[in-house]
């Protein structure tokens, strides 16, 4: 179901119907702490650039880079940049204060706005695939996750699947200790794919949770055979459970340059990824690629990690994403 | 992905007359394609517009070479260019009293713990004793990890679990390397960011106990714009002396790498290529830059290729093409050049607009068969080979007989020369399109 417009128009920017006020503000103050040092950096200087008085040659041109600069692609630069272009023509704006907030507007249009409530829909069981390239951070999102839906209201169970990297296990059960989760796992070496059955199994069974969130192995997309174990993972749960996983999310490092499409592509075909949890947020870098994942792919971001402690993580809102950037 | 710049080079100066010198003109147009090409492979911003700054103050008015096409003139400068930023490859410095302390620093998830793991294993090759430390008490399970690969590898692993500050623990590590008489400490660092103030004090506190001779930047190859900002920032607090690119083994382009050297100076030491704990390569260059470019090995074989043809020779060859004069001696000649040169493959990759058809060709036309057609063509007489049309049953038997094969594969090579004679002849009238390609490649 769409958001009512006017919940955006009324300040609302996160227009999140479960979240109470305070929640909100915490969100809000997240997402903006993140972007502050996104604002000071390249993109901060788009605000600059929107102060000068005149449309230029060398305003579209500037824009174009600064828009590269934080990893949006050129293509998708390009066409931003086109874009804008043609509406500051058609609509003959000739204020700064509107070219920016026609590019605002160009921007938020590439990021979908549907409401993410996939996960909240009532089941016996939601099962979340978490899947990503080695060192995206799939287990500290993991872990935050988890506490956020504690924090709604829900029983979550934890299935330690990556069974190959050394002591990510252990990493994980420690991060469940931390979130107060239960974390259901085999020795290393296991079968991720067994790993998941029991998982399933004991959530069924023993744990009577209504959420099991799966870890996997880090792999890179252009890996054959640990792209069929994913696969092999994904249909044990799919098996197991009636139209499981619910969400497969693939965590993305916010660093990653143009490689992240590759990375989109790839894992979205073997594993049907429905969204993006992009981590890291809180250094300078930008996640602008994920314009064009959105763009190309279809896939929306879902969630942004920002920092190391399990509170930094909050629902990604295209509006207050972009609005950041802009401040 | 993005296209071959190659191939978009190409398409730029197919569309100018220009020949032999390069116009500021064809430079320009050139280099918009190479600056977008740069930019897909995730080289930053800045320094695309530096290099391709440099590239074209080479390019201008520079002449072409006999043996490449304008396009291939220009990536070669590219290529070059590309190198010279990339700098040589460089090795651990091994000259001071040991132990040599190596400490590994980068961000969160760049692969640090794997690759202490790996740089151990690689000095143990060497007959070089190793202690690996666990200096990241912060990331849960980050010293269970060494602790886990130091038992894979039999290499020992100095912990003091997650209580005792890094920098104490760094120290203890350094008395026992001294006691044990170990040739090489790896110290296992937390991610941080470069902009987390107190993280990166804690790292130089790491580094005035350690002294270490190395600190090396562990960077994520497919790290995007940002990279220049990371490497600054490590760069300005604790002074690297390398770099180090993991998950090369990925489909990333690796322009960071670029980006990074640039900033720092410091050269590329090391290549982390796969989970397993030897994916550890030295860094070459050269490979490094034809990835960067999107381009394979064809660069190496532009080069081949100006030592190989002979442009007289194929001036003469391309015009008997397109006129149907083509003989079996001229595609015996041919057949020698190309092999000159290396894999068939790679080589119909270089001929511009032959890209599709590449991938059609090409599982076909091994170098099996082009060892077969060379044979059988060797078995003719040199009339025979001038004029194919007088091969009669009782030739044909000699040929294969001669040439270890059968009168069908015999025939098969002479019904695809007269199909290629045929094609080049209709192509030779019907002006440019894959004529123009093919004359682009004899014409060199």
């Amino acid at each position: 179901m769409p958001r009512p417009a006017a919940r955006r128009e009324d300040g609302d920017v996160f227009g999140i119907f479960r979240k109470n006020p305070e929640q909100q503000a915490q969100d809000r103050a997240k997402i903006e702490a993140s972007l502050t040092k996104t604002r000071q950096g390249f993109l901060g200087r788009i605000g600059a650039l929107f102060q000068a008085s005149e449309i230029t040659e060398d305003t579209w041109t500037e824009l174009e880079e600064l828009l590269i600069q934080a990893d949006v692609g050129v293509n998708t630069a390009l066409k931003l940049v086109e874009r804008l272009q043609a509406r500051v023509k058609k609509e003959n704006l000739k204020r700064m204060a509107d070219v920016r907030a026609a590019l605002k507007a160009e921007m938020v249009a590439l990021l979908s706005n549907s409401p993410f409530d996939t996960l909240d829909e009532p089941r016996l069981l939601t099962v979340v695939l978490i899947v990503g390239v080695n060192g995206s951070g799939k287990t500290t999102s993991i872990a935050k996750l988890a506490k956020y839906y504690r924090e709604r209201g829900r029983k979550v169970v934890l299935a330690a699947g990556d069974t190959f990297r050394a002591a990510a296990i252990d990493q994980l059960k420690i991060w469940g200790d931390r979130v107060g989760v239960e974390v259901i796992a085999q020795a290393p070496g296991a079968d991720p794919g067994a790993v998941v059955y029991d998982a399933i199994r004991a959530c069924q069974e023993s744990r009577k949770a209504d959420m099991l969130i799966v870890d996997t192995a880090g792999r890179l997309h252009t890996k054959f055979n640990l792209m069929k174990e994913l696969e092999k993972v994904r249909s044990v749960c799919a098996r197991q459970v009636h139209n499981a996983p619910h969400e497969t999310l693939l965590v993305l490092d916010a660093t990653t340059g143009q490689n992240a499409i590759s990375q989109a592509r790839h894992f979205k075909e073997s594993v049907q990824v429905t969204g993006i949890i992009l981590t890291k947020l809180d250094g300078t870098a930008k996640g602008g690629i994920v314009f064009a994942i959105e763009q190309e792919l279809g896939l929306p971001v879902r969630f942004v990690g920002t920092g190391e402690k399990p509170d930094d993580f909050a629902e990604f809102d295209p509006i207050a994403f972009v609005d950041g950037i802009f401040a | 992905m993005f296209e071959n710049l190659q191939t978009k080079l190409n398409a730029v100066f197919e569309k100018l007359a220009s020949r032999g010198r390069l116009s500021e003109q064809d430079v320009e147009l050139a280099l918009r394609e190479v600056r977008l090409a740069l930019l897909e492979a995730d080289v930053n911003f800045k320094v695309v517009k530096d290099l391709v700054a440099r590239v074209k103050e080479r390019a201008v008015g520079a002449e072409v070479m006999k043996s490449l096409t304008p396009a291939q003139q220009v990536v070669k400068i590219v290529h070059e260019e590309l190198l010279r930023t990339l700098g040589e490859p460089a090795r651990l410095d091994f000259s001071g009293p040991p132990p040599l302390v190596i400490m590994l620093v980068g961000l969160q998830g760049s692969g640090k713990t794997t690759m202490a793991g790996k740089l151990a294993l690689n000095l143990r090759k060497s007959n070089r004793r190793a202690l690996l430390v666990a200096a990241d008490t912060y990331r849960p399970a980050a010293v269970t990890q060494l602790e886990v690969l130091g038992k894979q590898l039999d290499i020992p692993v100095h912990s003091e679990g997650t209580r005792v500050p890094p920098p104490e623990i760094v120290s203890h590590a350094l008395r026992r390397a001294r006691e044990g008489a170990y040739d090489a400490v790896i110290l296992d660092t937390a991610g941080r960011l470069q902009i987390n103030e107190e993280m990166m004090r804690e790292l130089e506190q790491i580094k005035a106990i350690a002294k270490p001779r190395e600190i090396l930047l562990v960077a994520d190859a497919m790290t995007g714009q940002e990279a220049v900002n990371v490497a600054r920032g490590f760069h300005e607090r604790v002074g690297l002396t390398g770099l180090i690119l993991t998950k090369v083994d990925g489909d990333a382009r690796g322009g960071a790498a670029i980006s990074m050297r640039e900033v720092t100076g410091v050269p590329i030491k090391f290549l982390g290529v796969g989970e397993k704990l030897d994916a550890l390569e030295p860094f070459h260059p050269d490979r490094l830059a034809t990835r960067i470019l999107g381009m394979g090995d064809v660069l190496t074989l532009i080069e081949k290729a100006g030592d190989a043809i002979d442009r007289a020779e194929a001036e003469k060859m391309s015009r008997k093409l397109v006129k149907g004069e083509f003989n079996l001696e001229d595609f015996l000649k041919q057949l020698h050049q190309i092999k000159k040169m290396g894999p068939l493959t790679q080589l119909l990759d270089m001929i511009p607009g032959m890209g599709k058809m590449t991938k059609e060709i090409a599982p076909e036309v091994t170098d099996k068969q082009f060892r077969q057609i060379e044979a059988i063509i060797n078995s003719m007489t040199l009339e025979e080979r001038r004029d194919p049309r007088i091969l009669n049953g009782s030739r044909k038997r000699r040929i294969a007989r001669g040439s270890g094969v059968t009168v069908t594969d015999v025939n098969d090579l002479l019904n695809q020369f007269r199909q290629m004679q045929r094609l080049m002849k209709q192509l030779g009238q019907g002006g440019r399109g894959l004529r123009g390609g093919l004359m682009d490649l004899f014409r060199g």
